[in-house]
């Protein structure tokens, strides 16, 4: 398989970049205001409902769809599937921005950002969250060292730093060998190392919530809520970059990857169909079916996120037509996005319930625009970072489908 | 596919079936309860709700000056729940039942941390700033806390509050227990030693279940024959005597098993000392030494394959 990754040659102020802008400067604007007046200034979490749109969405909802990163890796390297190839560099690139705007949009939601260090010394073993902020924070630092051949491959010899910093070429040119050259032989470490740290921290996020027994709806509350977590996020993980890849060369005007990206689909089949299994396994086994037609906002949050994000696109993935249909295949791909996501929003917001003040929730302007922004901004970052660096696939004398 | 459908068959059932290995050789989960806590037994029969436990907890916890004087009697007329502000507070429920002048009889209820014998929010915080002393106080600690918020996603009791309007060092806000009172000076918790109708009592724990099991069997007819926190989540060191049900009274309904009890099993289960990746890590790195090379001479026909 011939496959070679390049800068995208294309300007990089378009109208939607510019957009993009916009969207990330208000975001910023809220969290400037968040650290001027609190999180409760521009927020509307309270006692009873402290976590809202921040974690289910920045937080849960950024690590899942993150999963392209470890489950491309997994395939293609610890698999020996080179086949695969060329979709590596953009799913690394994804979970790389992904986990960065987790830990940012975790910055704006705990309240006390500049202690976010303090995990690392005092230990709670009992706490699930302790090992996933653990697991996020090993596995970010093995997504940059995963990016650093990257980064070499553009810049080595080429190093050329503008005015007095041209000092530094020298030294810099040669860290950039030296990381390459020993990386080359180490990489398989960081790569087992993140598909570990993946599985960890994906199943623990939906152990959070095992503690919270009175509160999350029994339509979500399991005690196989780890192994949901943990069986959607790898079934999220070739769809996302089908939605990914359809996303950036359609905007890009760069071949469509059909040829790659419809038979990577094929082991979504297998594995969103263990999802669902699992997932309709377990309400049969605990008997909360007898919600199902209740009628409750609890209750139809959780019949469309199964039927629209898990059952319907898990149909039209069996069908090879479907799946060999560039437009198709991106709107299966976009439902299970979508499933993954409302599945995180309904464990940590929707079937949220605190039974005594019974407290409604629903995200302040604020948050929705803190969120907005951080997308934004990882958008406007991935757009850069593909426009500098070799990781879209160079076109080659196709015709797009 | 073939080879990646065998692997991930494999994988699948390696992972299985250690996982049920460990499982079922994992520990079994265990309290760690203190052993001879303090408690205080409320006596819902008793209170007046003159809001004098509101009035010296506040002193004592040196909180803010509150909006209205504790004299005013008003704000009973809507249900509170203890905040940033105030760590306890009284609620007014009427069950229906009237006194011989055909007036109403109103039940008080002082609501504050139950602090629970196996507290969810210390087994959920992620830097143990929570802990649970053995005199029974479920303790903060402020200088480990980083804001996250799981203690107050944990609490089935909803009690800590979180300073929203501070940007920079926001605290969670729950009741102390009186902490360094009772640790330190030998005194009772603000609120247990103002209420001038002994409507709190503090002692022993155990001494409290003895005597609210006395004043069961001593008053048949004055009680529900249910004390509030001697089961509940495994058990409370506050704990309430009542004679309306508690549910017409705020209180919910919950399990006898303690909170953290799932969560910390399953945890365990998956993670004592670092089992599951340390198997996971070496079953990838033997599926990559044995794959090494493999896809490369897949690949010819791969391509077509859909």
């Amino acid at each position: 398989m011939s496959h070679h990754a390049a800068p995208v040659n294309r300007k990089f102020w378009t109208p939607g970049v510019v957009v993009l802008g916009f969207l990330a400067a208000a975001g910023l604007a809220v969290v400037v205001a968040r650290y001027i007046g609190g999180i409760g200034y521009v927020s509307n979490l309270t006692t009873a409902r402290p976590w809202g749109l921040w974690i289910g969405v920045d937080v849960a909802s950024g690590v899942a769809l993150a999963a392209g990163g470890f489950t491309t890796a997994f395939l293609a390297h610890v698999l020996g599937r080179h086949y695969y190839e060329p979709v590596i560099r953009p799913a690394l690139l994804t979970a790389m921005l992904g986990y960065t705007f987790v830990v940012l949009g975790l910055l704006v939601d705990i309240g006390r950002s500049w202690a976010i260090w303090k995990p690392m010394l005092h230990w709670n073993p009992n706490s699930v969250l302790f090992e996933v902020a653990m697991c996020v924070m090993f596995y970010l630092n093995v997504l940059y060292v995963e990016f650093i051949p990257i980064v070499a491959e553009r810049f080595k010899g080429r190093v050329n730093l503008p005015g007095a910093f041209s000092v530094l070429n020298r030294a810099l040119d040669g860290l950039l060998h030296l990381a390459d050259r020993i990386l080359d032989k180490i990489m398989w470490v960081f790569v087992i190392a993140g598909v570990v740290l993946s599985c960890m921290h994906q199943s623990s996020l939906g152990s959070l919530m095992l503690i919270a027994p009175t509160k999350l709806h029994p339509l979500w509350y399991t005690p196989i809520l780890p192994l949901l977590f943990l069986t959607s996020a790898i079934a999220v993980g070739y769809p996302m970059v089908v939605f990914e890849a359809t996303l950036a060369t359609t905007s890009l005007k760069l071949d469509s990857e059909m040829k790659i990206l419809a038979p990577l689909t094929r082991f979504t089949i297998f594995l969103l169909g263990i999802y669902l299994a699992l997932k309709v396994g377990d309400m049969v086994i605990r008997g909360t079916y007898v919600y199902l037609l209740d009628g409750t906002t609890q209750t139809n949050a959780f019949l469309i996120e199964i039927i629209f994000g898990v059952l319907v696109p898990w149909l039209m993935l069996l069908f090879p037509k479907l799946r060999q249909s560039r437009r198709w295949l991106f709107t299966a791909c976009t439902m299970v996005v979508g499933g993954v996501l409302l599945n995180r929003l309904n464990v940590f917001v929707v079937g949220y319930r605190p039974p005594i003040s019974e407290a409604h929730y629903f995200p302040s302007m604020g948050e929705i625009l803190t969120t907005v922004g951080l997308i934004a901004g990882l958008m406007l970052l991935y757009r850069f970072i593909i426009t500098y660096l070799p990781v879209l696939n160079k076109p080659e004398q196709e015709v797009t489908a | 596919m073939g080879i990646s459908r065998r692997n991930f068959f494999k994988i699948l059932t390696a992972a299985g079936a250690s996982a049920a290995t460990a499982t079922a050789s994992a520990h079994a989960w265990q309290s760690r309860a203190p052993s001879d806590p303090y408690g205080c037994l409320v006596d819902l029969t008793r209170c007046i709700g003159c809001r004098k436990c509101e009035q010296a907890c506040n002193e004592v916890n040196h909180l803010p000056p509150p909006e209205r004087s504790f004299e005013d009697l008003t704000l009973l007329d809507k249900k509170r729940r203890p905040d940033e502000k105030q760590f306890t507070v009284v609620n007014r429920y009427y069950s229906g039942m009237i006194d011989e002048r055909d007036q109403l009889i109103p039940t008080f209820v002082k609501l504050q941390c139950m602090h629970c014998q196996d507290p969810a929010c210390a087994s959920a915080c992620i830097v143990g700033a929570l802990t649970k002393k053995d005199n029974g106080a479920v303790h903060y600690d402020v200088t480990k806390c980083i804001g996250c918020r799981y203690c107050m996603v944990a609490c089935p009791f909803e009690i800590p509050a979180y300073e929203y309007h501070d940007p920079i060092t926001p605290r969670v806000m729950k009741c102390t227990f009186c902490y360094e009172r009772v640790a330190q000076e030998g005194k009772r918790p603000g609120c247990a030693e103002i209420c001038p109708v002994e409507a709190i009592t503090f002692g022993k724990r155990s001494t409290l279940l003895k005597v609210a099991k006395e004043r069961l069997k001593k008053n048949p007819g004055r009680y529900l024959s249910h004390i509030y926190g001697e089961h509940e989540v495994g058990g409370t060191c506050w704990l309430y005597l009542s004679a309306q049900p508690f549910e017409k009274l705020g209180f919910n309904k919950l399990p006898s098993k303690p909170m953290p009890q799932v969560a910390e099993t399953v945890q365990h289960a998956l993670f004592s000392y670092l089992w599951s990746p340390i198997v996971l890590f070496g079953m990838l790195s033997g599926i990559m030494w044995s794959s090494r090379g493999k896809g490369e001479r897949d690949d010819s026909h791969k391509g077509g394959a859909q």
